[in-house]
């Protein structure tokens, strides 16, 4: 039921500003391909393992095609045309191989012609729709799964950070945080993965701050999760980051491995890692097609603008973030159901009234995105290392979970920005949000904000602040927008930062079967 | 407090009660048992006597207690011995200000790994507006212009950068460390500077797990930063040494 008597025809304003701003990104993203894209979809074709004999260390398979590929031939045409017609001209059987080929330094890649060409064409749209099919069968597994341990009792799910750098000791803590109640594990990614431009390979056991994203680590965290969601008999959802200059390779991973939901932002990797602009739609859009396809709700990063800019000040862009994140998950086939954008309870508890503001901001997300998975997350900025004061703000911004309807609850933590969480941290923070889940049970049934209150008003008023800024975006271009700061602080031109390199402009005869199979399923 | 006063201890509501409190974990199943055995700890501890106030399971196999107790331990206060950092911890919103009086502009700050280093870990913690420990980069900072040329980066290529952009402070880090390397690479960048700009070189700072905060000579830079260092602490010693520069030159 709508509390905030948000007007309709302003609504509707704010995302076809949104749609209007995205607009020429979307064209841009569909006018490019990138390094990471099309490991992307060398990934999905089946490509495998890393070279451990190379000087820098383990480098991936795929990352020895692709840059071959790219010196020899180019990647305007896309990698997998050249690599498959390698493939049937030097008689290889698998592309592991031909990647071993490859690095012996064997094979010379090409752009087919004629008959050449179909083959390679067929070939891989072959090998590629076997990998989209495994991602489809893990989607119906995890449908069965939830069929059969079921969904949390209740909502907001509670969703926990694991990150020790070692992934045996990540599934010890993984299985004992489901066993204390989490419904959503979240792996956090070792300090700097995001602008590695490979994916690690193997399990890993030396993570800084965290571990590392590789597909064995998937696959080992998921088993485990299976194991724990049949004795606490729901589905425990496994959480992990499709972000940085792999993400697209990541996604792929993610649905390859059945991962249930992945943080993955339109604009974090460049406002946040300083990568470049142009790369960063281009991959995002593939990822968010992959993620749609394999049912994975994404997780969106609007929090992080309110870590650098102040909750007030700037609650409108974290509205207008959610609004272009929803244009773009859209765009890229990912329904309402999988959209897990994000907002935080990151107001100075020193202002005045900053509760009530809190929930006004909270309360605009649930009526904004009425069907979206919203995630909800706890303070971070104002924890000061006194433990005790913490405790109460986390209980705090979990009533205004419970109270404004949030979907997906991050767990806060008292110890936050002092250690890592200690066992005792994590069990006490859980009990925080058990006891009030438990004590507020349905209080958002009696919860009526005044019409003419502070809550409404402040909602209203950043919804305006919002549009506002839109039509700002929108006349002076998005990219503009990027370049100029009006982002979280951060000013970011469309032809700097990370990864620029590895962005490609498409020819007329690019051909990506991945691309092709995942618009066409939209 | 006064000055004469040279020994104290905890208090808790009377003068000299030495009441504490505080919580831990023993990796044993809760019951009586782990209830002395946490009583064991405490008494350990110096708290006696200790009162197990609270336990706890966390799981089968782990108990939770909060202890408060009395701890027998004095503080002499003539024996603590407090390093003190030359410069103070400042803001960011301090660190802005300073740099706005001192310099009348943005400060120049370029960054990198050189020699084969591929490992950004240090330096985009650093760097990067997501910052490190809870603390925002040097991004963050608006009196910052920060130009972070990434990995791999060539001497002769960052002298290059430093020149260009007119930087203040050049920022290397280090975190490969087979045969020295991290140590000759900073020679190297160090003798670079001096042959290429003499002293009119910005600052040089070197970053990384492995160095030792004492080499700043050996390695001829001005600064040393070693494991745990937060962008703050990079910051506030930037305006530091930037405001002994100016002192100087006045």
């Amino acid at each position: 039921m709508a509390l905030l008597g948000l007007d309709p025809k302003v609504v509707a304003t704010a995302r076809t500003l949104a749609a209007r701003a995205a607009e020429p990104v979307v064209s841009l993203a569909k006018a490019h391909t990138t390094v990471a894209v099309e490991r992307a979809t060398l990934r999905l074709a089946g490509i495998t393992g890393a070279d451990s004999t190379h000087r820098a260390g383990d480098v991936p398979w795929v990352n020895r095609v692709i840059d071959t590929v790219r010196e020899q031939c180019g990647l305007e045409h896309g990698v997998v045309l050249p690599a498959f017609h390698a493939l049937r001209e030097n008689d290889i059987g698998s592309l592991t191989e031909l990647a071993e080929a490859t690095a012996a330094g064997q094979v010379q890649f090409k752009i087919p012609t004629g008959k050449d060409l179909t083959a390679a064409r067929k070939a891989s749209t072959s090998a590629v729709s076997k990998g989209l099919r495994t991602v489809d069968r893990n989607r119906v597994q995890r449908d069965k799964l939830v069929a059969k341990w079921g969904d949390p009792a209740q909502r907001p799910w509670i969703y926990l950070i694991v990150a020790t750098g070692d992934i045996d000791e990540d599934v010890v803590q993984a299985q004992n945080a489901a066993r204390a109640g989490a419904d959503v594990i979240a792996v956090i990614r070792s300090t700097g993965q995001s602008l590695l431009d490979y994916v690690p390979e193997g399990a890993t056991h030396h993570g800084f701050a965290g571990t590392y994203a590789t597909q064995e680590n998937f696959r080992i965290m998921r088993a485990a999760l299976d194991d724990v969601s049949k004795e606490v008999g729901r589905y425990v959802r496994l959480t992990n980051y499709a972000s940085g200059l792999c993400m697209p390779e990541i996604a792929v991973l993610a649905g390859l491995q059945r991962l249930d939901m992945m943080l993955n932002d339109s604009m974090y990797g460049i406002l946040f890692r300083d990568i470049n602009p142009i790369r960063t739609f281009v991959d995002q859009r593939f990822s968010r097609q992959v993620h749609a396809r394999a049912g994975i709700i994404i997780n969106t990063g609007e929090d992080n603008y309110l870590t650098t800019a102040d909750a007030v000040d700037a609650a409108h862009t974290v509205t207008v973030s959610q609004l272009l994140n929803e244009h773009f998950a859209h765009e890229a086939g990912l329904p309402d159901p999988l959209l897990g954008l994000g907002h935080a309870f990151e107001i100075n508890p020193k202002v005045p009234d900053s509760f009530r503001l809190e929930l006004a901001h909270a309360l605009l997300a649930r009526e904004l995105f009425p069907d979206a998975p919203l995630k909800w997350m706890p303070p971070t900025k104002h924890m000061t290392g006194d433990v005790f004061d913490g405790y109460l703000l986390d209980g705090f911004f979990n009533l205004a979970g419970v109270l404004t309807g949030q979907s997906i609850l991050l767990v806060g933590m008292m110890t936050e920005a002092v250690v890592t969480p200690f066992l005792s941290d994590r069990d006490l923070a859980l009990k925080n949000v058990r006891y009030v889940l438990n004590a507020a049970g349905s209080l958002a049934e009696d919860f009526r904000p005044a019409p003419d209150g502070l809550i409404v008003k402040r909602a209203h008023q950043v919804l305006g602040e919002a549009v506002d800024l839109l039509e700002r975006i929108v006349d002076d271009g998005l990219l503009n927008a990027i370049a100029d700061g009006t982002f979280g602080l951060m000013k970011r031109p469309a032809d700097k930062g990370k990864g620029a390199d590895g962005v490609v402009e498409k020819a007329p005869e690019y051909f990506n079967p991945a691309s092709e199979m995942l618009e066409a399923a939209q | 407090m006064s000055d004469t006063k040279r020994y104290v201890r905890p208090y808790g509501d009377t003068t000299g009660d030495g009441m504490i409190q505080t919580s831990f974990t023993l990796p044993i199943p809760c019951g009586p048992k782990a209830d002395g055995a946490a009583l064991q700890l405490a008494n350990k501890m110096g708290m006696d006597p200790a009162m197990v106030v609270h336990s706890n399971p966390i799981g089968d196999d782990f108990t939770f207690f909060v202890v408060y107790g009395s701890v027998k331990h004095l503080v002499d206060l003539d024996e603590v011995k407090v390093v003190e950092r030359e410069y103070p911890l400042l803001t960011p919103a301090e660190v802005n200000t300073a740099l706005k009086k001192t310099l009348r502009r943005k400060l120049v700050v370029v960054g990198g790994c050189i020699g084969t280093d591929a490992h950004t870990v240090g330096i985009d913690a650093i760097l990067n507006i997501k910052g490190f420990a809870g603390e925002k980069g040097l991004e963050y900072y608006r009196e910052l212009k920060v130009v972070n040329l990434g990995a791999q980066v060539s001497v002769p290529e960052l002298v290059r950068s430093a020149r260009t952009e007119k930087a203040d402070a050049v920022l290397i880090s280090q975190v490969v460390t087979q045969r020295d390397a991290h140590i000759l690479n900073t020679q190297e960048m160090s003798a670079a500077f001096r042959e290429a700009m003499g002293d009119r070189r910005p600052l040089l700072v070197a970053g990384g797990p492995r160095f030792d905060p004492l080499m700043a000579g050996e390695l001829g830079v001005d600064r040393v930063f070693s494991r745990g260092t937060t962008p703050g602490e990079v910051a506030s010693y930037l305006v530091h040494a930037m405001q002994a520069k100016k002192g100087v030159a006045a």
